[in-house]
């Protein structure tokens, strides 16, 4: 009876002990350094997309406009040189990415989740205590105001407050009214992150994506200082830009690749499996010969 | 800064889950429990100066009327007094500077220290009341300075029942008003007719040339003229010590800029204004924070945001005005649709400037300025 009695006492000691000295976390721990796979889309994120290809992306007309008045040549303004990525792209990028958590020393509950890409120093706050996001009149950063939860062994993340930024690098652009929902899973030392934005204004569906990183146990994550120079004398506030008309790129992409200009301009339709059967009654134009190379 | 944080209880699965662990019957279901909040002090740049309440509903419109019929040459007056949203809120943006913003006025500058209190701007009038009280939770120190930014009755407004003396306010005598003459002129009607505004809100103190200095709490404000921009007097108003810039309307979130023609605003001059102001402000680090940026209207900004806005308007006027050097009428270039990109993210079919209003400004003054 004695031996019973002192049983159910260590059993109730243990109990307390387990509920109030082990703090609610998630299952699953991504600290560590993670380096990028880019079999996927690799042509669009390590030479970079063609200029003028949109297709397969959900933009509206303003996207596209937008993304036909780019010119690169923005990118050597000054106050242009030093933008990292916003986290609506940073994923897609070149450099490693790190995780890793920071807890309540006291506590040991999880405060936040930290990512940090290489490529200038992509650092983004993902706050998993449950506050809330800050007004709609605060201001907006790169990496937007980030909340974490989870979804089982998923880490779903919503993030607000983007500065205006873009989808794509080739001037597909996305407003500060723009939102994302990313979603990290684990499988090993395999990451797979899943981001959703939406954006009312160059978006007419949610843009959908995937990125997959490897654990990297001897990864290495440099300092990427940046500043910005005078690259090129202008006049002070000229912006380059292509006047509507003048920036034929998606047609050149399109017979560069054999397809329609429809196609290569995007819009949700060209996403769709139908849209092939559509490719086929559109024209193709004809690829323009590449000049002579000149006489030795 | 804090956000308020709710300290909540273990979650009820993780007792279930450990005593089904104890007896060693299934794998901790504690794992899946929400994560306890609690207060902590680590904190982020990203939530600078949230102090006060969030707010769900705050306008971010201008609500300022252009001149009717028959006002020709009167001053702005406020479409709508009697704001259906009164709600004000404070955010401290760095330094000695605070934004209050909300309501429906213009947003106000406060900088606040041991000398007393600097406005820039004082919205409307029917938001004094709710613009005095954020000012008291900054500071109890007595209001010495206003400044106008322009003569819109939404950064004007409050002028008169802010800046006059009183026992609640502790404004001890008259506060000093700081505007640019032309603010002035146009607040006071010196060609004879009835006075647009109340004596009581007019500047009392002017200037006419590019800028002005004042030494207050410690930090030097430049007053910085922008010549034939939104209107004609307007002042974009820089703290050095806190690194803050408050433009005016020359930059706002909300709308393409409202372009007063009527009384001496231009396109060209706000594009101007706006490089004005990317030459004062220096981003912390990646082109991001550092010296921050207080529009007329809207959110709290840094240089990008000006950046991003600077660049649009340039876009636009390059459009336009390339229609206008090949010939184009107006019909012809609202047709090219040159605000496409621009018009579901800045553009208004209604309020006191549409899309359309502001294509046929842009046009008639390149037409006018075409070589």
């Amino acid at each position: 009876m004695l031996n019973v009695h002192r049983v159910r006492t260590a059993s109730l000691v243990l109990l307390v002990l387990a509920v109030s000295g082990r703090p609610a976390f998630a299952q699953i721990d991504f600290s560590g350094v993670w380096a990028p796979l880019f079999h996927e889309d690799q042509p669009e994120r390590i030479p970079g997309p063609d200029i003028g290809d949109y297709a397969g992306l959900p933009i509206t007309e303003a996207a596209r406009t937008r993304a036909l008045a780019w010119d690169a040549s923005l990118l050597t303004l000054p106050e242009h040189q030093c933008k990292p990525h916003p986290s609506t792209y940073g994923f897609r990028g070149v450099g490693n990415l790190r995780m890793w958590s920071d807890q309540d020393p006291a506590t040991q509950q999880l405060i936040k989740i930290n990512t940090h890409i290489q490529w200038q120093e992509q650092h983004r706050d993902i706050w998993m205590d449950g506050r809330p996001h800050p007004p709609e009149y605060a201001p907006h950063t790169w990496q937007g105001f980030s909340t974490g939860r989870w979804e089982g062994d998923t880490l779903v993340v919503s993030t607000t407050h983007l500065k205006a930024g873009w989808m794509r690098r080739n001037g597909l652009a996305l407003t500060d009214r723009a939102t994302m929902e990313d979603r990290f899973y684990r499988h090993g030392d395999l990451l797979t992150h899943v981001y959703i934005i939406s954006d009312p204004v160059y978006l007419s569906e949610p843009l959908v994506k995937t990125n997959g990183f490897r654990l990297a146990l001897n990864g290495r994550i440099d300092p990427y200082p940046c500043e910005s120079v005078v690259e090129v004398p202008r006049a002070k506030g000229e912006v380059p830009n292509n006047l509507p008309g003048t920036n034929h790129a998606a047609e050149e992409f399109a017979a560069k690749h054999g397809i329609p200009v429809e196609a290569a301009l995007g819009g949700a339709e060209t996403a769709l499996p139908e849209f092939i059967q559509k490719m086929k009654t559109l024209k193709v134009p004809a690829q323009t010969p590449a000049a002579a190379p000149p006489a030795r | 800064m804090s956000f308020s944080r709710t300290a909540t209880l273990r979650h009820p699965f993780a007792v279930l889950a450990t005593t089904v662990a104890l007896i060693g019957l299934a794998t901790p279901l504690a794992t899946q429990a929400t994560p306890a909040r609690r207060s902590t002090a680590i904190s982020s740049k990203s939530d600078r100066g949230m102090s006060r309440a969030f707010c769900a509903s705050c306008p971010e419109t201008a609500d300022f009327a252009v001149p009717g019929a028959g006002q020709q040459g009167s001053v702005a007056a406020p479409r709508n007094q009697q704001t259906p949203n009164a709600e004000v809120h404070a955010l401290h943006v760095q330094g000695n500077i605070w934004m209050l913003v909300g309501g429906g006025g213009g947003n106000v500058t406060v900088q606040a220290g041991d000398d007393g209190v600097l406005l820039v701007d004082t919205s409307l009038a029917s938001l004094s009341d709710a613009v005095k009280a954020e000012i008291k939770k900054i500071s109890s120190k007595p209001l010495n300075y206003i400044i106008n930014t322009h003569v819109h009755a939404d950064h004007v407004g409050g002028n008169e029942t802010l800046g006059k003396a009183s026992t609640d306010f502790l404004a001890p005598a008259q506060v000093q008003i700081l505007a640019h003459e032309s603010v002035l002129n146009r607040m006071s009607a010196p060609t004879g007719r009835q006075a647009a505004f109340p004596a009581g809100s007019w500047p009392t103190d002017t200037y006419f040339t590019k800028q002005k200095e004042v030494f207050f709490n410690g930090e030097a404000i430049i007053l910085l003229h922008q010549p034939a921009a939104h209107t004609d007097g307007d002042t974009i108003v820089f703290f050095r010590r806190s690194d803050v810039v408050s433009t005016g309307d020359i930059f706002q979130t909300t709308t393409f800029p409202f372009i007063d023609t009527e009384r001496g605003g231009t396109v060209t001059g706000i594009i101007a204004a706006l490089n004005n102001v990317l030459d004062i402000t220096v981003p912390r680090d990646k082109q991001e924070g550092g010296t921050y940026v207080i529009p007329g209207h809207g959110r709290l900004c840094d240089e990008h945001d000006v950046l991003e806005y600077r660049d649009m308007l340039t876009i636009v006027r390059d459009r336009v005005r390339d229609g206008v050097k090949k010939g184009m009428t107006l019909a012809q270039v609202k047709a090219t649709q040159p605000t496409l990109d621009y018009d579901a993210r800045w553009g208004s079919n209604a309020g006191p400037q549409t899309t359309d209003q502001f294509l046929e400004k842009i046009f008639k003054e390149m037409q006018s300025t075409r070589p």
